[in-house]
């Protein structure tokens, strides 16, 4: 029985475009204090546009209703869970949004002048040395833009290290229940990419990297605790084997709300890594950004880091720009400032055990869904979970139902699905992480939805097959979309 | 902890459902030599009150109640309320990547307004869903041009801002493709078509020029694509003042547009996150990077939208993938898709002519006239005498105004030069200070 959600109504609203109408204005700009200039002349005629056609032409209160009625169709994590397994959905909390709007913060030109500029680089210094705290790494540069930007940074810096000791290498072990960031990241960076596949268990396969780890292999990308939320219980082996051979470890570290505070990945191994700021540390998804990816090194691979950096001098804080060894800029500017500031919000909200005790509430959430759910669902790996579960759909592909069917059904539940079909090793995945700040009364109610629709499978696979039902958008024909694109709105 | 929903007797409740009997208990499987058996050494958590003192404080180290001077690729523009209003809403704030349609119409929607606003302005079939920013969308144009020619050199021009230069070389150092640069014309401050000329050949896959260019100037882009066209080459246009598409003739002979939003009401926020774009002609689509939203029906044959084209991106096709972006910008994509819809088809060029205005007055009013003779936008490099750029900028400060850019760090050639920004939040008072103190002559007498 769906219990948490009923529906109610829902605007309609069209396009822009469709409800603009010429002389409609929602702007007032000051009266003009200086001579106004003609374009023609000051830029040549051939340089100014007649017009931006097609634009929209609307009022205030239109734009408003526009956009209000359009948030109205968006679930969100105001609304409830989001089992988004490796997505990280945590509350996004409300002061975080408030200091970063904070003037002398969200107005701060990144090219004023340093003196004036400190409280800015005093909030990056503190971000970096609480995240080389978290990660017990050496060293941290905030540059990049997000995970991937990340994961670009991190190998760049891996193949400069290993360029200065005389080989780059050629390629990048990945194993086989990866992000496809992974692999996409590595040929962006010029390396072959070779896969590794999974254990029986599930896991880093040390027998088989032992084979695999050539002189030929610059290093591997590992995920830990992995796709399936598992430990890589042999991560120091398999460490040692690729130091062993002069090769390096990377951390994929999209995982890293099951480690803040338990583990550091700057102990077991990892040379070099990324976080999600937008996962482990709050900030919001915001429909799919803006992330920030900063990477945590260890001593060897600083003074490959992109240029600037932040260094202290006296008491006051200043950018250096002069590193012979820099990869160089991954991005202009210095990093997505906006986004550690709510990072460090949340830091500071947390504290040192605020954040472990939060580490552990997500892994007791994860746990909890599992051992529920566990009657109802196949688990193709037992081995114990951190803050993720995978099950398989097996059982309901029996009945002619998929994991993307479920998803779907699983939205009239009033919950967004949970991750579908990732990873790739298990057939037919669904995973599930929780987060921390999901309550009790939350989960049950997700517990009961997952386990009523399981029931329906039995009774009535068709039904689930169609789902969902209670939105106001219901399945989306995406298969279409992709054969006839229409990306863009024209007049009829 | 206040982001923590639950009691103590829950999570009691909880443990004892699983079978442990401390929380403790969840982490003994890990290895005992990975664990760390400390507190992380972090100061202790604090109330939302000492959040935002913390936080102001460190405001109040920053620059407050200056007027600026500085564009260089971010710049001073007005922000309509209702960007925050509508950014703020819970439902677009806090809202995942729109993977699931039906529940996600919101966010789609916005998104396919924002590629069609984008089409309409830069004159592209197609737009995507936003990149990182203006910076890196560059050295992924030039990726994209790479797949669509089969060839792998890149020619980018020095009026170019610098910092876009330095992440395209990052970007193509591994990847076979070699980057050269060609220059400007020293008298007018755009590209040398001469030069690019020499410098095109037949193995050259892309020709990268910003207009208006990292000196304000708006730049000859039909005539560098007839060059780079004549030779096999795609043209890559990069754009950092979004505001000047409101005036300018869209490059319509420009193969790609790579450009910065970050003038549609995404505040400077020292340097990000802004939110970057790549439009392009329909030819070229299954070449681009990024999210794209396409248009479909629902099972009812209503109109629905969806990310399309995924077989292109890193979760479908890993190392082969066009681009291994994953997370772009949504949100600050929205604050731009909201710009442009208070501002419109009119506002959008008032603002511009504004911009324009202001600029040239305060050029006019400063002595020596422009280091460049090309006609520029809301951005002019001028020459100082007698002092340095750096000289200058001390005795604007003591006016409460932080001046423009010292160009000697990334142009030799021009370490006498400045670059000035004039947007319609610089008053005719801030310029008249400018220029007086730009007139006095010698050092000592600023010091005065």
């Amino acid at each position: 029985m769906i219990t948490k959600v009923r529906p109610h109504l829902s605007q309609n609203e069209a396009l822009l475009f469709e409800r603009s109408s010429p002389g409609k204005k929602a702007y007032q700009l000051p009266e003009l204090d200086v001579p106004a200039v003609d374009a023609a002349e000051a830029l040549g005629a051939e340089n100014v546009r007649v017009s931006i056609e097609g634009f929209p032409e609307v009022s205030e209160v239109e734009a408003i209703r526009h956009f209000t009625r359009l948030s109205t169709w968006n679930y969100a994590i105001d609304y409830g869970m989001y089992p988004l397994g490796s997505c990280t959905m945590k509350y996004n909390p409300r002061i975080n949004e408030l200091v970063a709007r904070i003037e002398g913060l969200a107005w701060a030109h990144p090219y004023q002048p340093e003196a004036l500029s400190q409280g800015c680089l005093q909030v990056m210094a503190r971000v970096e040395a609480a995240l080389a705290e978290i990660t017990g790494m050496d060293a941290v540069t905030l540059q990049p833009a997000a995970g991937a930007h990340g994961e670009l940074t991190g190998i760049l810096l891996i193949r400069a290290l290993l360029e200065k000791r005389g080989n780059p290498r050629k390629k990048i072990l990945i194993p086989d229940s990866a992000h496809g960031t992974n692999p996409a990241t590595a040929a962006i960076a010029g390396y072959a990419v070779e896969n590794i596949k999974s254990s029986d268990t599930g896991a880093l396969d040390v027998g088989a990297l032992e084979q695999l780890v050539t002189g030929d292999v610059a290093a591997l990308m590992v995920t830990n605790p992995n796709t399936l939320g598992v430990f890589e219980h042999n991560i120091i082996q398999a460490a040692e084997i690729l130091h062993r051979r002069g090769a390096l470890l990377y951390m994929d570290g999209a995982n890293m709300n099951a480690l803040v505070g338990i583990a550091r990945p700057g102990d077991f191994g990892v040379d070099v890594m990324h976080l999600n700021l937008h996962k482990t540390f709050s900030t919001p998804h915001g429909g799919g950004g803006p992330g920030s990816g900063p990477v945590a090194v260890k001593k060897a691979l600083e003074p490959f880091l992109p240029t600037p950096r932040l260094r202290r001098s006296g008491k006051k804080l200043a950018w250096d720009y002069k590193r012979k060894h820099s990869i160089g800029r991954v991005r202009a500017f210095y990093g997505n400032f906006g986004v550690l500031v709510r990072a460090l919000a949340y830091i500071l909200a947390h504290g040192g055990d605020g954040l472990r005790n939060a580490t552990v509430d997500a892994v007791m959430n994860a746990v909890y869904i599992r051992k529920k759910l566990e009657p109802h669902f196949d688990l193709p790996y037992p081995s114990p979970n951190l803050h993720e579960v995978v099950f398989s759909d097996k059982r309901q592909e029996a009945h002619g139902v998929r994991t993307g069917d479920l998803a779907k059904r699983l939205i009239d539940y009033g919950f967004h699905p949970y991750t579908v079909s990732f990873p790739m090793i298990v057939h037919g995945a669904l995973m599930i992480e929780p987060t921390e700040t999901e309550s009790k009364l939350e989960l049950d109610q997700f517990i009961e939805a997952m386990i009523s629709i399981a029931g329906e499978v039995e009774s009535d696979p068709q039904m689930v097959k169609n789902a969902p039902y209670g939105t106001r958008t219901s399945r989306v024909d995406e298969v279409t979309a992709a054969r006839k694109p229409v990306l863009r709105w024209k007049p009829q | 902890m206040r982001y923590l929903p639950k009691s103590d007797s829950e999570r009691r409740q909880m443990l004892d459902a699983c079978g442990f009997s401390s929380a403790e208990e969840l982490f003994a499987h890990l290895p005992e030599a990975v664990r760390l058996n400390r507190p992380l050494a972090l100061d202790p958590g604090i109330s939302e009150y000492e959040i935002v003192d913390y936080f102001k404080r460190r405001a109040a180290e920053n620059a407050n109640g200056y007027a600026s001077f500085l564009g260089a690729g971010v710049y001073n523009h007005y922000r309509p309320v209702l960007v925050d209003t509508v950014v703020s809403r819970g439902e677009f704030l806090t809202s995942y990547t729109p993977y699931q349609a039906e529940i996600s119409q919101g966010t789609l929607t916005a998104i396919f307004e924002f590629q069609t606003m984008l089409c309409q302005l830069t004159g592209m079939d197609v737009a995507n869903a936003s990149m990182y920013d203006g910076s890196t969308a560059v050295p992924e144009a030039a990726m994209m041009a790479v797949r669509a020619t089969g060839k792998g050199r890149v020619l980018v021009a020095r009026s170019v801002h610098p910092e876009y230069r330095e992440v395209l070389r990052t970007y193509a150092r591994n990847q076979g493709m070699p980057v050269e640069e060609f220059g400007y014309v020293a008298e007018t401050g755009s590209i040398d078509l001469e030069d690019l000329e020499r410098r095109m050949d037949p193995l050259t896959a892309a020709v990268i020029v910003q207009s208006p260019n990292f000196f304000g100037i708006v730049d000859q882009v039909k005539a560098a694509a007839r060059i780079a066209h004549r030779h096999g080459a795609l043209l890559v246009m990069v754009f950092t003042e979004a505001v000047s598409l409101g005036l300018l003739e869209p490059a319509a002979e420009a193969d790609i547009v790579a450009g910065e939003l970050q003038s549609f009401a995404i505040s400077p926020c020292y340097g990000g996150p802004f939110a970057g774009i790549i439009a392009t002609k329909e030819r070229f689509i299954r070449q681009m990077p990024g999210r794209l939203v396409g248009q479909t029906t629902d099972s009812r044959g209503n109109r629905a939208f969806c990310l399309t084209l995924s077989t292109r991106e890193q979760h479908i096709r890993r190392e082969k993938a066009t681009s291994n972006i994953c997370t772009n910008q949504a949100l600050i994509a929205l604050m731009a898709t909201v710009f442009m819809s208070v501002y419109g088809k009119r506002g959008l060029r008032e603002l511009a002519e504004q911009n324009l205005a202001k600029a040239h007055y305060l050029a006019g009013r400063m002595k020596p006239q422009p280091r460049f003779t090309g006609p520029f936008f809301n951005e002019f490099v001028t020459r100082v005498d007698g002092r340095s750029p750096e000289d200058l900028n001390k005795a604007l400060l003591k006016k409460k105004i932080i001046g423009g850019l010292p160009l000697g760090g990334h142009y030799p050639e021009l370490k006498d030069c400045m670059l000035f920004c004039a947007t319609e939040m610089s008053t005719r008072e801030a310029m008249d200070s400018v220029a007086s103190v730009l007139a006095v002559a010698k050092p000592q007498e600023v010091q005065a």
